[in-house]
């Protein structure tokens, strides 16, 4: 069961936070200023962690600052008022994990939260290749095979299968993509993201049996194994 | 101060303008001086002339002719340096007795004078000046006497190099005390301006400095911080009322997304209410996305001190812009080229950067019909990086270039497909972010945006 602490004053959107959270089989702590969430986040053991900026009695900054200092390397999930690139920059730079703009949808604030956890997990473990289902991925020689056939793949087509690859299983946003493989944080007006996502899947999914590349509707895209 | 610049200001210009008139003052007064001197000197001389002229007469009168001749005779004998000039000539103007040896040849003068050049009999043999009385005396005999005005002439030289001198000198002072003058001020004003300038790129909390000597640029200081005293407090008072705004807004918007994505989670995948629902979190998405925009428009035009800026490879970046649109573009059926001809550097923000290329993309795609071509260039142009999109879309009309930048502003035929009118608001506001001027242009048929990076630029990474 994973722990998870919010720490969020804004009481209607803390109570949809954990009530989504606990359907999804989450343990839900909550604080509502500053002061008792750095208490709580310092006295318990969580694996992740919700943090707003703008708390009363101490930021959420400051609470990451105090935390990280303390050598708790507990995922952060920062979460801030309307866009601003450079609150994101400061955001990581203080020491949070990820970084997200209200408002947001529940699916992105998930999907953002489970690539924590499983990072902090998967971080334990260096692996050289990912499989799902009959479909490998050799990250020391650059390959994808699917069925035992060679599948050619361009670099970013490469990290992208890698990325959804590492979150097997797990929906995966597009804004997160865009974050993770082509390392820049901004709005599209247009979903570049699924050009890009239809012409991996037809190299990868297209020639054969079942698809492994689903598109979830409303969040983003999942990898994993027919059932 | 480069000395172009000290020529165009006014205060050098006026001081310039008072040298000459004073030089033209001291001119008049100085020739009004030499005038006098000189005329008082020649009046002197031939005043002097006419005395030896009376003293002949009378020994002519007293003595006759032979008188005459001895007395010159014994004059250029006791003195043969005097000044003094003498000719008694025969009827053909032959020498007799003096200090001359032949009758000037040059014309009478009006006034019955005569000026004329000889040779010194003397030591050198120099050309002298001399001015003289002609007189005809009985039996046709001529009688010449006069002063050389070699000491005339010296004087009135000295006069002439002490006044030249006098003028030069007064030039000189003017057009010294000029400079002095015109770069003390330019100090002043050149720190009015500079602050005026950090304040327009948009640090307001600069402020003019001032001396503490209450002089009336003080005053003009004082009047410009009191001035942006209130603009700041003013500006905050705005941010302040639309962060509020925003705050107030933004919260019962989140509220309203995350009521509407709980509703759709709770409801079964099957109802017929899921497509409603979507459709609401549509629009509640399109008015937050709105909103967002506004107000990441309104914090970059507010600006602040930019942070976190880094050297940003723009040939990169659009290297990244490429691989991300290059397929939207050749599933719409155009052709995307990338042409990098410099690379370039800029300091700034590489999402923000991103950001705008990405507008200018996106925009470039989805007006630009099927069998067109897209193209993203960069080079550079007087060491400026010059960042180019263009198309081969219906373009905009010139009379509407200006207005597309404002914010919600739509060409007619667009109001029908989706988008915020304000993807190039935030392009205008990002490019003025990175003192970059941002300008649209006909690319015939087609549109061509133009990014000039005018800030401070960096040679390489």
């Amino acid at each position: 069961m994973m722990r998870v602490l919010i720490i969020e004053d804004d009481r209607e959107i803390a109570a949809y936070l954990a009530k989504g959270l606990r359907e999804h089989g989450y343990t839900v702590d909550q604080a509502a200023d500053g002061k008792s969430g750095l208490f709580l986040a310092t006295s318990e053991d969580y694996d992740v962690m919700i943090v707003d900026r703008m708390l009363p009695e101490l930021d959420g900054l400051s609470i990451v600052r105090s935390m990280r200092s303390a050598d708790n390397t507990t995922p952060v999930l920062v979460l801030s008022a309307m866009g601003e690139v450079v609150d994101r920059v400061a955001g990581l730079r203080a020491g949070g994990d990820d970084y997200l703009t209200k408002p947001f949808a529940f699916s992105e604030l998930l999907a953002r939260i489970e690539a924590l956890v499983r990072r902090t997990i998967a971080s334990a473990v260096t692996e050289t290749e990912l499989r799902v289902g009959d479909l490998e991925l050799d990250l020391l020689a650059r390959m994808a095979k699917r069925a035992g056939r060679v599948i050619e793949l361009q670099p970013r087509e490469f990290r992208l299968l890698e990325y959804m690859m590492r979150n097997a299983g797990q929906v995966v946003t597009r804004t997160m993509l865009l974050e993770h493989v082509w390392d820049y944080h901004f709005d599209p007006q247009t979903n570049v993201i699924d050009v890009h996502i239809s012409r991996l899947r037809s190299k990868i999914d297209k020639d054969f049996g079942s698809p492994l590349l689903h598109t979830v509707r409303g969040a983003g895209y999942k990898i994993n194994e027919t059932r | 101060m480069k000395p172009a610049n000290l020529l165009a200001t006014s205060t050098f210009r006026l001081s310039l303008l008072y040298m000459v008139l004073f030089a033209t003052s001291v001119l008049i007064l100085l020739g009004f001086i030499y005038w006098s001197t000189v005329a008082f000197m020649a009046n002197q001389t031939d005043a002097t002339i006419e005395a030896e002229i009376l003293g002949l007469a009378e020994q002519y009168r007293e003595r006759g002719l032979n008188g005459l001749v001895s007395t010159i005779k014994e004059r250029v004998a006791r003195d043969p340096d005097s000044s003094s000039v003498y000719l008694f000539a025969s009827s053909n103007y032959a020498p007799l007795a003096g200090n001359l040896s032949a009758w000037p040849d040059v014309d009478l003068l009006p006034d019955g004078w005569l000026n004329f050049q000889f040779e010194d009999s003397g030591t050198e043999g120099r050309t002298l000046h001399a001015r003289a009385r002609p007189f005809v005396l009985d039996g046709g005999l001529h009688l010449l006497v006069g002063r050389d005005t070699r000491e005339l002439r010296a004087t009135q030289q000295l006069i002439i190099r002490a006044l030249s001198w006098g003028i030069a000198i007064t030039l000189a002072l003017a057009l010294l005390g000029g400079i002095v003058m015109s770069r003390g001020i330019l100090r002043r004003i050149g720190q009015i301006n500079q602050t005026s300038r950090e304040i327009m790129g948009g640090d307001l909390s600069q402020r003019v400095p001032t001396s503490n000597n209450s002089d009336d640029f003080d005053q003009l200081a004082d009047n410009l911080n009191a001035m942006l005293d209130e603009i700041e407090r003013l500006m905050a008072g705005i941010r302040h009322v639309s962060d509020n705004i925003a705050h107030d807004l933004r919260t019962p918007l989140t509220r309203l997304r995350h009521r509407l994505d709980g509703l759709q989670i709770s409801l079964a995948d099957n109802s017929p209410l899921q497509e409603e629902l979507q459709r609401s979190i549509s629009d509640t998405d399109q008015l937050l996305s709105t909103f967002t925009a506004l107000l990441r428009i309104a914090r970059i035009e507010a600006g602040g001190a930019p942070a976190n800026l880094v050297q940003v490879d723009l040939g990169a970046l659009l290297h990244d812009a490429r691989e991300l649109y290059e397929a939207v573009a050749e599933e719409k059926g155009l052709r995307f080229i990338l042409q990098i001809k410099d690379p370039a550097y800029v300091s700034g923000n590489r999402d923000l950067l991103f950001q705008a290329i990405a507008n200018l993309l996106d925009n470039a795609i989805k007006y630009t019909p099927a069998g067109g071509q897209v193209v993203i260039s960069l080079k550079r142009e007087n060491n400026i990086p010059v960042l180019m999109v263009s198309d081969t879309g219906p373009g905009i009309p010139a009379e509407e270039r200006e207005q597309v930048l404002q914010r919600f502003y739509r060409l007619e035929p667009s109001r029908t497909t989706s988008g915020s009118g304000l993807g190039l608001s935030l392009v205008s506001a990002i490019a003025s972010y990175h003192q970059a001027t941002l300008s649209l242009e006909d690319n015939r048929p087609g549109l061509q945006v133009t990014l000039r990076f005018e800030g401070p630029t960096e040679q390489q990474g």
